[in-house]
C-alpha cells in the first residue's frame, strides 16, 4: 500500500446507549484516500454503529471524527442492505434523489444519472419501476445512487447479504470493477469472512459487548481481483488469517462473558 | 394474444384446463352478479304479483322505475341538492383530512393535543350531534355540510396519517444523510408513502359523506326548494307514495355505487404502476 492521503480520522470513538449498553469503545480508525475497508464481525459489534456514526445519523458520546477537508454535501453515498429504493419513481428517479434533495432539476443532472447507470450496466432500464427488477438489480440501481454525486466515502452495510450466492459473487466482482475505475474510497460492513477478503485491502474485526476493534488483517493480494483469485491459494490462506482474527474476537469476547 | 394463440405451442393439458378456467371465470366476474341482480329483481316482481300485495306497500319494480321517470324533474333536482352536499363534504374532508394528517405528522405535540377531538367527533353518532348543529347553524346548507363533513373526514385523517408515518426507516435515513429538509421529506417521501392509505381511506369516506348528508337532511327536515332525496323520502312517506321512496332509494344507492366506483378507479389510476395493490400476479 502506498502513501495515501488521509480521509477520515476517528479517535477515541465511545457509543453509549442507554447510559450502560456500550456498543462502541474506544474504536480509533483512519480511513485513507483510495482505501476498500471491511468491517468484519459478529451482530453487536458495532459495525453498523461506527457506519452510523460516520454517515452523521448519529452523535457519538465521547471522541472525534474528523473529516480531511470537512464534510460537504455530496460526500457520502450510502448503500443498505435493503435497497432501499422509492417504489412510485422510476430507476432513474430514485438515483436522481441525492441531486434533487440539493434542488438540482432532473434535467441539469441527467448526465451524472446516466453515468451512474452505466456504471452499474442499467443504462437501458431507466424508465423502468423497482418492482419490475431484480433482486440483484434494484440492489444496482442503490449503488448507481449513492455513486451519482461521485461521494469522497461509499458507506455499505452489508449490501449483498440478502442476495443469492451467484448474485453476490457478480455484484462483488462489479463493485472492484467500479472500485478500480473511480478510484473511490468503501467503507463495507459484513459479516461474511470471504466477501470481505475478496473485496478489501484492510479488514478490521471487531469483537462485542463492548463493541472494539479487535484485529486489523491486511489484504495484501494485488487488484484487480478476479474469480480466479477467488480460487487461489492465496485467497484461502487470507480467508484463514482473517477467520482466525474473527475467531480470536469472539473468543475474547467469551473470556470477558465468563470471566 | 390472439395471433400466439394460433399457432401451435405445445400447451399441455393442465395449462389448457388453466387457461378455460381462467376465461370462465373472467366471464363469471361480470354474467354472476348481473344475472343475480337480475334474478332478485324478477323474484321481487313475482312475490309482489303472486301475494297481491298491494303498490302502496310493496310497488313492483316496473312501477318503480315508471315513477323515477314520471318523477324525474323533482327527484333529479333532490338528487342533484343530496349529490352536491356529498361532494363537497368529501372534498372538505379530503382537505381537512389530508392536513390535519400533515400537522400531527409535522408535530407530535399537535397531534398529541388535538388527536382526542377527533375521535370524539367520529364515535359521537352524527345524528346525535346533527340537532345540535342545526340549532346554532343558521345556514342550512352550511349545517349539512357539516354533519356529513364529520362522517368523512375521519377515515381519512386516521388512513393519511398512518401513511405518512409508514415510510421505510432506510430511506427516512437517508433523506437525512442527504441533508433533505422537512418539507422535501413531506413531498417526496411521505405524501407519496401515504398515497395507498389515503385512496383507501377516500373510498370509505366517499360512502360515509352520502350517509352524512342524508342523515343530515333526515334531521333537519326543512322542506320545500333546494331539499335533498333523504328529504323527497321522507315526504313520501309521509303522503304513502311508496313507489316515490322506492325510486329515490334506488338514486341514493346509485349514487354510492358510483362514489365507490370512481374512487377504486382514481386509486387503480394512481397506483397501477407501483403499488402491490394494483399489481396483477401471473400464477
Amino acid at each position: 500500500m502506498g502513501q495515501r492521503d488521509e480521509l477520515l480520522q476517528m479517535s477515541n470513538v465511545d457509543k453509549v446507549f442507554n447510559g450502560s449498553v456500550e456498543a462502541l469503545k474506544d474504536l480509533n480508525l483512519t480511513v485513507n484516500q483510495g482505501d476498500f475497508i471491511s468491517l468484519l464481525g459478529p451482530s453487536g459489534c458495532g459495525k453498523s454503529t461506527a457506519l452510523r456514526l460516520i454517515a452523521g445519523l448519529m452523535r457519538q458520546t465521547s471522541g472525534q471524527i474528523i473529516w480531511n477537508g470537512g464534510l460537504n454535501e455530496g460526500d457520502l453515498g450510502v448503500v443498505f442492505q435493503e435497497p432501499t429504493l422509492m417504489p412510485w419513481a422510476t430507476v432513474e428517479q430514485n438515483v436522481w434523489l441525492p441531486h434533487r434533495l440539493r434542488g438540482k432539476s432532473m434535467d441539469d443532472v441527467r448526465g451524472d444519472i446516466m453515468w451512474a447507470l452505466k456504471m452499474v450496466g442499467l443504462e437501458n432500464f431507466q424508465k423502468s419501476y423497482p418492482r419490475e427488477l431484480s433482486g440483484g438489480m434494484k440492489m444496482r440501481v442503490s449503488i448507481a445512487r449513492a455513486l451519482v454525486t461521485q461521494p469522497r466515502l461509499i458507506l455499505m452495510d452489508e449490501p449483498f447479504a440478502a442476495l443469492d450466492e451467484i448474485t453476490r459473487h457478480k455484484l462483488n466482482n462489479d463493485l472492484l470493477m467500479l472500485r478500480d475505475k473511480l478510484k473511490c474510497t468503501v467503507i463495507f460492513v459484513t459479516h461474511s469472512v470471504f466477501e470481505s477478503v475478496f473485496l478489501s485491502d484492510r479488514i478490521v474485526v471487531m469483537a462485542a459487548r463492548p463493541g472494539r476493534v479487535s484485529a486489523e488483517v491486511t489484504v495484501d493480494a494485488p487488484y484487480p481481483r478476479t474469480e480466479e483469485f477467488r480460487t487461489s491459494a492465496d485467497y484461502a490462506d487470507l480467508c484463514r488469517k482473517a477467520s482466525d482474527a474473527l475467531h480470536g474476537a469472539m473468543n475474547q469476547h467469551g473470556e470477558r462473558a465468563s470471566a | 394474444m390472439s395471433v400466439s394463440d394460433m399457432q401451435p405451442p405445445v400447451v399441455d393439458l393442465e395449462e389448457q384446463q388453466f387457461a378455460r378456467a381462467k376465461r370462465r371465470e373472467s366471464i363469471a366476474k361480470w354474467a354472476l352478479p348481473a344475472i343475480m341482480l337480475a334474478l332478485a329483481i324478477y323474484s321481487w316482481d313475482r312475490i309482489v304479483v303472486w301475494n297481491d300485495i298491494p303498490h302502496y306497500i310493496l310497488p313492483r319494480p316496473g312501477l318503480v322505475m315508471q315513477t323515477l321517470t314520471a318523477d324525474w324533474a323533482m327527484l333529479s333536482d333532490a338528487l342533484w341538492v343530496t349529490l352536491k352536499i356529498t361532494l363537497m363534504a368529501l372534498g372538505v374532508a379530503v382537505v381537512g383530512g389530508v392536513g390535519l394528517a400533515v400537522l400531527f405528522t409535522q408535530s407530535r405535540y399537535f397531534e398529541m393535543a388535538f388527536y382526542p377531538f377527533a375521535v370524539i367527533l367520529q364515535v359521537t353518532p352524527v345524528v346525535a350531534i346533527a340537532p345540535l348543529i342545526f340549532i346554532y347553524v343558521d345556514n342550512r346548507l352550511a349545517g349539512l355540510l357539516l354533519c356529513a363533513w364529520i362522517v368523512a373526514f375521519f377515515p381519512i385523517l386516521s388512513n393519511t396519517t398512518l401513511g405518512l408515518n409508514s415510510t421505510d426507516h432506510n430511506l427516512r435515513d437517508l433523506y437525512k444523510i442527504y441533508g433533505a429538509t422537512r418539507w422535501q421529506r413531506l413531498r417526496y417521501l411521505q405524501l407519496p408513502t401515504a398515497l395507498p392509505y389515503f385512496l383507501g381511506g377516500l373510498r370509505i369516506a366517499g360512502g360515509l359523506s352520502l350517509i352524512g348528508a342524508v342523515v343530515a337532511e333526515y334531521v333537519a327536515g326543512t322542506g320545500g326548494i333546494g331539499s335533498g332525496l333523504a328529504f323527497r323520502i321522507l315526504e313520501a312517506g309521509y303522503r304513502l307514495n311508496i313507489p316515490r321512496m322506492f325510486a329515490a332509494l334506488l338514486l341514493i344507492a346509485v349514487t354510492g355505487v358510483v362514489i365507490f366506483t370512481l374512487a377504486s378507479l382514481l386509486s387503480h389510476a394512481l397506483l397501477h404502476k407501483w403499488h402491490e395493490s394494483a399489481i396483477k400476479r401471473e400464477n
